[in-house]
């Protein structure tokens, strides 16, 4: 795709910034915007030749994710009270599953307060589906074979790879990811010419190395799939049976650029209400607000969520890459509200 | 005292860090997987002038820095003291060698320049874009080259030195780009 297609968004936005005028115009262009609509459409027909059902669930909800990373955004419904905006339809999809609904997927507008940046906007296209009786591996195939799908025809990929979290963490840094602790990430991100903030749990530290040393060196010849996540990272994903260190969870990047997490789902409404109460202590320990749990999503897993794989790709994301532009704001129509991290 | 979240950085905005007031280049809002949300920033000193690489948790935030950039004309120097006044409230400010130093090349008298105040005291100056300047200096002109190549050099009264077409001469006012340094063309005398 040539930089014409792309080119209005960044010049109209710093002609904005300069002249300190809110802009009525789009950060997309129309061809781009044209582009996005034909993959949107390729992605129905996929689904559909695959069996999935098409679905939608709702944005408000009474719960919200524990997940201490994850900021929802709140409001007022008259009659009801207070209600989450969804930060992904996991939880309501769950459900349809344990209805026993099978296959099924959504392009959901999904919204996250606090991110913004050349690929975080607080609202976003968040492409997920579950496929029962799957595991991880399985899903994998599948993401690959959406991401040729979409990239098809515009730009060239190459040949899938799968990496072990350890094993990813190790490549890029010289360190095994058991050895990695604080002081020792220090020193990576050192080597890395990086900067860090001076107090952080353990966990951040991970983070950090991830997001700035490892991320960026991954998905440069083909998308690659880092797999097999440390337990402390399963979040909703069931840990492996014959090594229960791991989890069955999956994140896809391309070009550096994170666009895809998965899960071999935990099933288990003993363990998932263990991990929203672990993610509530956190919480209340960092002086963050306590999140209402998803009761009907545990009262599902009570009745019996069939073993399951499930992924959420980052739609917006995808189409960037696909289309080879270097920021969300130029393949959304109206990007990432101005003055929010840009 | 004001303080701004990284929700908030963008660039631009003036900061204190370290006791020293800095400016944001750049932003850049890191977020692994599920994991931890950071915000690294590039921000120049604005007193040393110096580019520093800053991590920090999102939401994290660090004290405003009362730094505002403002134009007044440049009146004079004492040696010690350069002074500049605000035109609409004749207001003086007396800025010391350190912060006018990137400027004096192209200072003179009565040009209208920007010049930053952190807590009310100049920081640093900026000169006009373009200033106008007379050559004090140079080699006698050549009539008839206007060739763009070559060129000779030419002292200004504000002691800066810059290369002009040899067809200029000695006296006459040219106008020069304080960015780059570059003669831009001759200006009329005034």
């Amino acid at each position: 795709m040539s930089i014409r297609v792309l080119a209005s968004t960044w010049a109209a936005r710093r002609r904005n910034k300069v002249s300190g005028v809110a802009s009525w115009r789009p950060t997309a262009t129309r061809a781009a915007l044209a582009h996005r609509a034909e993959l949107l459409r390729r992605t129905r027909a996929f689904f559909d030749a695959r069996g999935a059902l098409e679905v939608e669930t709702p944005a408000l909800a009474a719960a919200a994710p524990t997940d201490p990373h994850i900021a929802s955004l709140y409001t007022e419904v008259a009659g009801a009270g207070g209600r989450w905006l969804q930060t992904s339809p996991e939880f309501p999809m769950k459900r349809l599953l344990a209805a026993g609904y099978g296959d099924c997927w959504q392009l959901a507008r999904v919204l996250r307060d606090g991110e913004a940046g050349r690929v975080h906007c607080p609202e976003f296209s968040l492409l997920e589906w579950y496929r029962i009786g799957w595991d991880d591996a399985q899903l994998i195939d599948e993401v690959d074979a959406l991401v040729r799908m979409l990239f098809d025809g515009h730009r060239a990929i190459g040949p899938i790879e799968c990496i072990r979290y350890a094993a990813a963490f190790e490549r890029a840094t010289g360190v095994a990811f058991t050895a990695a602790t604080p002081s020792t990430c220090a020193s990576i991100l050192i080597d890395a010419g990086a900067s860090f903030p001076e107090q952080m749990p353990d966990a951040a530290w991970h983070d950090l190395v991830m997001g700035v040393v490892v991320a960026p060196t991954l998905g440069h010849n083909g998308p690659c799939f880092v797999t097999d996540y440390p337990a402390a990272q399963a979040a909703l994903a069931r840990l492996r049976d014959e090594d229960p260190a791991f989890a069955g969870r999956f994140e896809l990047f391309i070009d550096g650029v994170e666009v895809a997490n998965g899960y071999h789902e935990l099933t288990d409404a003993a363990e998932q209400r263990q991990r929203f109460d672990t993610d509530n202590a956190a919480r209340a320990a960092a002086g963050m607000p306590v999140m209402p749990v998803d009761e009907a999503l545990l009262a599902a897993l009570d009745a019996g969520l069939p073993g399951c794989a499930g992924v959420a790709v980052g739609f917006d994301r995808v189409v960037m890459l696909a289309l080879g532009a270097t920021s969300i704001a130029q393949v959304t129509a109206f990007g990432p509200p101005v003055g929010a991290n840009l | 005292m004001a303080t701004y979240s990284t929700n908030e950085f963008r660039s631009g905005l003036k900061l204190m860090l370290d006791g020293d007031p800095c400016a944001i280049i750049e932003n850049e809002f890191v977020k692994p997987g599920k994991g931890q949300a950071f915000s690294r920033v590039k921000l120049r000193n604005l007193k040393t002038g110096r580019v520093l690489e800053k991590t920090f948790k999102s939401g994290e935030s660090l004290p405003a820095a009362d730094v505002v950039d403002t134009e007044m004309q440049y009146l004079y120097t004492d040696g010690e003291f350069w002074h500049f006044m605000k035109p609409d409230s004749f207001e003086q400010f007396a800025a010391e060698r350190a912060s006018v130093e990137e400027a004096l090349p192209w200072l003179k008298e009565n040009d209208v320049c920007t010049v930053t105040l952190w807590n009310n005291a100049p920081l640093s100056v900026s000169p006009p874009n373009h200033v106008i300047l007379q050559i004090v200096e140079t080699d006698p002109g050549v009539r008839g080259d206007t060739s763009g190549g070559g060129g000779k050099p030419a002292k200004l009264e504000t002691g800066a030195v810059v290369r002009v077409p040899l067809f200029v001469d000695q006296g006459e006012l040219v106008r020069v780009d304080t960015r780059t340094g570059e003669y831009v063309g001759r200006a009329a005398k005034e």
